[in-house]
């Protein structure tokens, strides 16, 4: 699972061109939206991306998102039940 | 009170017709244009529904006599077409005689194009032509030399889905300035994979029809079109004794800035678009018969601009209904599409059903006309929200 | 009806324009055929939760228009119009690739949504809260001079009082590549000095942001008048200097009012015949020319309109933009013209106040 978490925050730095952040800016239970990190709607469909492009998740509603991407750790507990890849 | 300005032609090429006639009476027929995509290859075509042209880009280039060394794009295709329809509509022969401009507005622009040969460009020599059409104003300077239009102000205007009603509203303007006598308005967009992939990465896209209004609304239909309208000054319809389809009475446009492509949850940008286009025609949110909503069916707009119309309605809100079931959701050609459906209504008295709803939306108990009705229309409001924020609200009237 | 005024300026180009009190000091001299900008530093200027999704061209637009407004003084504007030729090129050619390279799948929305033409004017309304008037022109070489006839008509008509207009364009690497085959671009690079005289097919392409607070209202800031500015879609060779007169007489002006003309040559054979034959009408004027510093983009004449707010606010002419040497100290009437491969022409007309 921390390993998991480790790429998580890699990708996550990547995807959403946080060029000022690190791995180590990141906790596993900070909240990602909102008061947290900040991210926005637009980073919610990036997300949803990833999970396809990464894990072979198809989310098909956007709002479903909103529970799964609270933070690092239920990311990563929704990704290690319902990966395909 | 404030003076409109004249209307006195308009050509339109949609999913629902290939004139004004066709289109009329689809809509008072109940005809909606909206199927699968088929002259776009994509991956997505079981996934979306899309308001597509039968023509291919071969009969549209027909049409015009353009001879096969041509570089237009479909959306310069539409859009000449649309705007040689309004000028014969409007009874010119000799554009030259006024002074003449044209403000056009697309947001594909030769996208369509480019995206086909993105890489071939690098390999076929044949494609080449299709280069210098990308950018914006390229369908727009055709549009112009198909018209005859020379050295004139003729310009180009993208703002996403508020486009073409902000062409009208500067083409109403210019004309109030003085600056010209007679103006072209409205915009042109093509179906492209761009925009549809575009909107899929949103997912704002329905899979289905779209249900403009309906609390189970699932996104939109996209959709192509261009439509354009001839607006004189009053020295040039009374010098020719022109018939006047109705009148630009009032103009708005506002930005929300809330969100690069979200609404905010109050519309407030809606709500200061259309009270602005009600203070330029000086009326009262009671003077408004009818309004023609943007009403793409996607879960946010449709959600802020009905607290919008309440905001700016109140305890009266008029009927309304959005006519993007019928026609697909036409990007920056919508306002100019929904303008000619509002003069039609006026010249009429009649109000277009907002096709496909089912259940009412639970935030708010104000409930879309549904059936084709007929009353007398003295003015029409219609509104045109894009990304960006852009809000665009246009008033029509019978009278000046 | 009210005067309008150019309050403020801002220039990001491939000269040092960033800082406001600087005159092209120093000239930076290049040898090629793609010209880019001197990057500010955006973080000073961008939060880097709104940067890290922008391209270069919103970054310049941002950047430009904060600089305009700080420097009028202003906390916030009416409105917001802005001119771009070719859009936000860069994040248009990431999601066509994109859609091609993936076969439509695993896309992500940011570089759409950037891709809009208006994305520009919409990130600046939400970075000051803006909800007033906003419109983005996009008809190539008119694009600026449409933003110019737009906020004009609104403060002449005392519509609004502060309007923010600028001209964006950036440079794009896919789309250069393909400019360049169809001889858009010159084809083998040139000196700075040498561009206007290269006497070659194409033309040095560059990027840029130039922004402006024009207003009704007269301040110390204040560059210049804006007196007139007319477009047309089409001018033949032989009618652009009756054209000219005509337009200055409109402003009870004659030729010899002109203290400064400032034309937009670029160094491309086949058109800058139009520069040369407006030229000799005005041979007894002092003549300048600004795209060999800038580079050729669908807005340049917003840098061009830049280097007049300049002049009539310095009252000086930099060497390096001379393309004649008259006696001419006095600068309070600049007249300039523009124009891209034959189309899309406009005069304006600029004053000292």
């Amino acid at each position: 699972m921390d390993a998991l978490k480790q790429e998580l925050k890699e990708n996550l730095i990547e995807q959403l061109n946080l060029e000022d952040m690190t791995i180590a800016d990141i906790a596993d239970d900070d909240m990602l939206f909102g008061d947290g990190l900040g991210l926005d709607s637009i980073d919610a469909l990036e997300l949803i991306v990833m999970l396809d492009k990464s894990y072979g998740i198809k989310l098909t509603d956007p709002k479903e998102g909103r529970s799964i991407f609270e933070s690092i750790n239920t990311m990563a507990a929704y990704i290690t039940e319902n990966r395909s890849k | 009170m404030s003076k409109g300005v004249a209307i006195t032609g308009m050509g339109i090429i949609s999913a629902i017709g290939n004139n004004v006639a066709e289109n009329y009476q689809s809509l008072i027929q109940g005809k909606k244009g909206i199927s699968r995509v088929s002259k776009i290859k994509t991956n997505h075509v079981n996934d979306i529904m899309v308001g597509e042209i039968d023509f291919t880009n071969e009969a549209l280039e027909q049409q015009l006599g353009l001879t096969s060394d041509n570089n237009y794009s479909r959306t310069a295709l539409l859009g000449a077409i649309a705007a040689k329809q309004a000028i014969q509509d409007a009874g010119i022969t000799d554009i030259n005689a006024y002074k003449t401009g044209l403000i056009s507005s697309t947001s594909v622009g030769g996208m369509d194009m480019t995206e086909r040969y993105y890489y071939d460009y690098l390999e076929d020599k044949s494609t080449q032509k299709y280069i210098e059409g990308h950018h914006a104003g390229d369908s727009t300077q055709k549009i112009a030399e198909q018209l005859g239009i020379e050295k004139s102000l003729v310009t180009t205007i993208s703002t996403a889905c508020s486009s073409a009603a902000n062409s009208i509203m500067l083409g109403a303007r210019l004309i109030k300035s003085g600056q010209l006598d007679r103006v072209v308005v409205g915009g042109t967009d093509c179906l492209s994979k761009f925009t549809i992939n575009g909107f899929k990465t949103l997912m704002i896209l329905s899979d289905t029809y779209s249900t403009p209004f309906d609390e189970n609304r699932k996104g939109l239909n996209l959709g192509e079109a261009a439509a354009f309208l001839v607006l004189e000054s009053d020295k040039v319809v009374e010098a020719e004794n022109k018939k006047v389809l109705a009148y630009v009475k009032g103009y708005g446009n506002a930005n929300d800035a809330y969100h690069q492509t979200a609404s905010s949850e109050n519309g407030d940008g809606a709500t200061l678009a259309m009270q602005k286009a009600l203070d330029i025609a000086s009326y009262n949110p009671e003077d408004i018969d009818y309004v023609n909503a943007h009403g793409t069916a996607t879960g946010n707009n449709d959600l802020s601009e009905g607290r919008a119309i309440i905001r700016v309605f109140g305890e009266n809100v008029p009927d309304f209904s959005s006519t993007k079931a019928y026609t697909g959701h036409t990007l920056a050609a919508a306002g100019a599409i929904e303008a000619v459906y509002s003069v039609l209504a006026l010249q009429n008295n009649i109000i277009y059903p907002n096709l496909n709803f089912k259940t009412q939306m639970k935030e708010f108990n104000i409930t879309p006309q549904l059936a084709l009705k007929e009353k007398p229309l003295q003015t029409v409001m219609s509104n045109s929200f894009g990304f960006g924020g852009n809000c665009s609200t246009l008033i029509f009237s019978k009278e000046q | 009806m009210k005067n309008v005024y150019i309050n403020s300026i801002a220039s990001i180009s491939a000269q040092q324009t960033l800082d406001n009190t600087s005159f092209l000091d120093a000239i930076e001299d290049y040898e090629a055929n793609v010209l880019s900008v001197i990057n500010p530093n955006y973080k000073e200027y961008i939060p880097p939760a709104a940067a890290r999704r922008m391209a270069k061209g919103i970054k310049m637009g941002v950047v430009a228009s904060k600089i305009a407004i700080q420097e009028s003084g202003l906390d916030n504007i009416d409105a917001i119009i802005t001119g771009t030729g070719m859009g936000c090129v860069r994040d248009s050619e990431k999601f066509v690739s994109a859609i091609i390279d993936n076969d439509e799948q695993y896309l992500t929305p940011t570089s759409f949504i950037q891709s809009t033409h208006n994305t520009v004017g919409g990130q600046i309304a939400l970075e000051l809260q803006c909800k007033g008037y906003n419109f983005t022109y996009v008809h190539a070489s008119t694009s600026f001079e449409s933003t110019l006839i737009d906020a004009k008509l609104q403060l002449e008509l005392d519509e609004e009082k502060n309007i923010l207009i600028g001209g964006v364009d950036e440079l794009g690497d896919h789309t250069t590549e393909i400019q360049k085959l169809v001889h858009l671009v010159k084809a083998e690079a040139v000196k700075t000095s040498e561009v206007l005289d290269s006497k070659t097919k194409g033309a040095v392409f560059g990027e840029g942001a130039n922004f402006f607070v024009l207003s009704n209202e007269k301040q110390a800031s204040t560059y210049a008048e804006v007196v007139a500015i007319k477009t047309y879609n089409t001018l033949a060779e032989t009618e652009v200097l009756q054209e000219a007169i005509h337009f200055v007489n409109g402003s009870n002006l004659n030729i010899e009012d002109v203290d400064v003309l400032i034309l937009g040559n670029n160094g491309d054979v086949d058109f800058d015949a139009f520069y040369t034959t407006l030229a000799e009408g005005f041979k007894n004027t002092q003549q300048a020319s600004y795209k060999h510093l800038c580079g050729e983009f669908n807005t340049a004449s917003s840098f061009g309109f830049w280097l007049a707010s300049k002049v009539l606010k310095t009252q000086t002419l930099p060497e390096v933009v001379k393309a004649n040497h008259t006696d001419t100290t006095s600068f309070k009437t600049i007249l300039l013209y523009n124009q891209y491969r034959g189309e899309n022409h406009s005069f304006t007309l600029l004053k000292q106040c």
